[in-house]
């Protein structure tokens, strides 16, 4: 029963949306399964939020490694639940001045809002920046022009890493009008378009065909790994 | 040399790194920009449709992508304003929302005659990903009944009679991942042929480059794109390109410029190493 539900549930949706997708008739039905997908993302968030919650306290519990981390996770966690439902610091709506909780939650001067704008833009950005000097080490210590492959792939990453620049343009500046295509700028713009794009489109055809068939699969309840071990 | 080079503490490469952002972000190091095919196929996408045309920006991204994306969200914003073009903004991300609310702070401060509800409006954050893309293209009242503040859409001037995405010319989409302009492409520009052009990070611009020009109008892969999209705009509009704030990503040239530089210097000298170490029987 706890595999057979989830499966009927999982094919009758799958079955709905392409018939939705193939017979004008039936578009509301996909609508409909629209809909409850969306609630069930919402459940998700809570279930995402319980789980990790459930993790963290096992790891305190535990003093496993790095325990510490668990315990500014878990606060965090739910200091901003707390700050956030309770839109600590929202003025109300002038639409609805009479409706404490109406205003918008992220109002400027909120809690939650000084908690976006003061902790996570700051950490998520400099998360994103350290990348530059991660890569720069990379860049001098393991790209190496070990073998033909290796060597092609070098040689494109520097033409397009100037490419990307005014350098592009600056270094072949003066090649004559018919040579411009060596121009470093130009002849990123040919990698974009003609080897990337055959690359990726070939690289996408095969992933929507595996797509396709993994799809049958759990449609036909043939492949049931998504319904777990137990 | 070769020994210095070899064990050359990877603390001088952070360092190195560091200048090289730095010392153009504040020496104003700026460089001129000539406008791509693909800025070119943007700006005309936005620019072709007559004034006042509805335009859907979706603003798929998050402080994360802040630096790469912010500046070419805002440049959509200043052309549609400048076009007088009809602005319904969405976020498919949770912290997509705060990124759209920069886009409505310059309306506010750089085009006082734009009204709420008459020329911009915005829907706020819904989960669900591409499920919502797919709902609002058959009926955009069963997702979002009320905008961000709390008002019906029936009230709303400017959305009172749009009943979904069908209904808008242009759909703008500036993205960081999933969900963003594949999902766009999927559920809305290919099966009810919206006109549909993407800003993305550098990462992503590859996977969009197929679907051009049947699926989407054009691409603005990463901030070098967001700077010669700024100065096509430049060209066309006097007033923006009078406006430092519009600058923003032809700013970062200058960065870009000399960290690139840098890396491709690294790797050549990093290859350099590894063949003398090869030569000597050190590797």
């Amino acid at each position: 029963m706890k595999r057979l539900v989830p499966l009927i549930i999982a094919i009758c949706a799958g079955f709905v949306l392409i018939i939705a997708n193939f017979i004008p008739y039936a578009q509301e039905w996909g609508s409909t399964a629209q809909e409850w997908f969306n609630i069930l993302a919402v459940g998700a968030m809570v279930l995402g939020g319980g789980n990790l919650i459930k993790l963290h306290l096992m790891k305190v519990s535990a003093k496993n490694k790095g325990w510490g981390y668990s315990v500014v996770t878990i606060g965090c966690f739910f200091a901003t639940l707390v700050i956030g439902l309770s839109k600590m610091g929202v003025h109300p709506n002038p639409i609805y001045p009479d409706y404490d909780w109406s205003g918008y939650y992220l109002e400027e001067g909120s809690g939650l809002w000084w908690i976006y704008e003061h902790m996570v833009v700051p950490l998520t950005s400099m998360m994103f920046a350290m990348l530059a000097f991660y890569v720069a080490t990379a860049a001098f210590r393991a790209f190496r022009a070990k073998n033909t492959e290796a060597t092609l792939l070098l040689v494109t990453a520097g033409i397009v890493l100037l490419g990307r620049t005014y350098a592009g343009v600056w270094l072949f500046g003066w090649l004559p009008e018919s040579m411009e295509w060596l121009r470093f700028d130009n002849l990123t713009v040919w990698i974009m378009d003609i080897p990337n794009t055959a690359g990726t489109r070939a690289i996408t055809i095969g992933i929507a065909l595996g797509v396709v068939a993994t799809s049958l699969r759990i449609l036909l309840g043939v492949d049931r790994s998504y319904l777990g071990q137990d | 040399m070769y020994q210095f080079l070899k064990n050359l503490d990877r603390r001088w490469i952070f360092l190195s790194m560091l200048l090289a952002v730095a010392i153009p972000i504040l020496m104003r190091i700026a460089f001129p920009e000539v406008v791509s095919k693909q800025a070119k196929m943007v700006f005309d996408a936005v620019e072709s449709i007559p004034d006042g045309s509805n335009v859907l920006l979706s603003f798929d991204f998050d402080p994360a992508s802040e630096g790469e994306l912010l500046p070419m969200a805002q440049a959509f914003t200043r052309h549609c304003s400048a076009k007088g073009h009809k602005q319904y903004y969405m976020a498919l991300w949770p912290l997509g929302s705060p990124m759209v609310d920069k886009s409505l702070d310059t309306i506010r401060a750089e085009y006082p005659d734009l009204e709420y509800g008459i020329d911009y409006m915005k829907f706020d954050y819904k989960a669900g990903g591409e499920a919502v893309i797919r709902m609002i293209t058959t009926d955009l009242r069963g997702m979002f009944p009320l905008d961000s503040r709390g008002v019906s859409l029936d009230d709303i001037p400017m959305t009172k009679n749009i009943k979904n995405i069908q209904d808008m010319d242009l759909i703008i989409n500036v993205s960081a991942g999933d969900p963003g302009t594949k999902q766009w492409v999927q559920f809305a520009s290919t099966p009810f042929g919206i006109t549909t052009v993407s800003g993305c990070t550098g990462v992503q611009a590859p996977q969009m480059y197929p679907y051009i020009p049947k699926q989407l109008a054009g691409v603005l892969g990463a901030i070098k794109a967001a700077a010669e999209y700024e100065a096509a705009i430049d060209e066309v509009y006097p007033e923006i390109a009078a406006n430092p704030k519009a600058q923003e990503a032809k700013r970062r040239m200058g960065p870009q410029l000399v960290a690139h530089s840098l890396m491709v210097g690294l790797i050549i000298i990093g290859n350099c190493i590894y063949y003398v170490g090869r030569k000597r029987g050190d590797v």
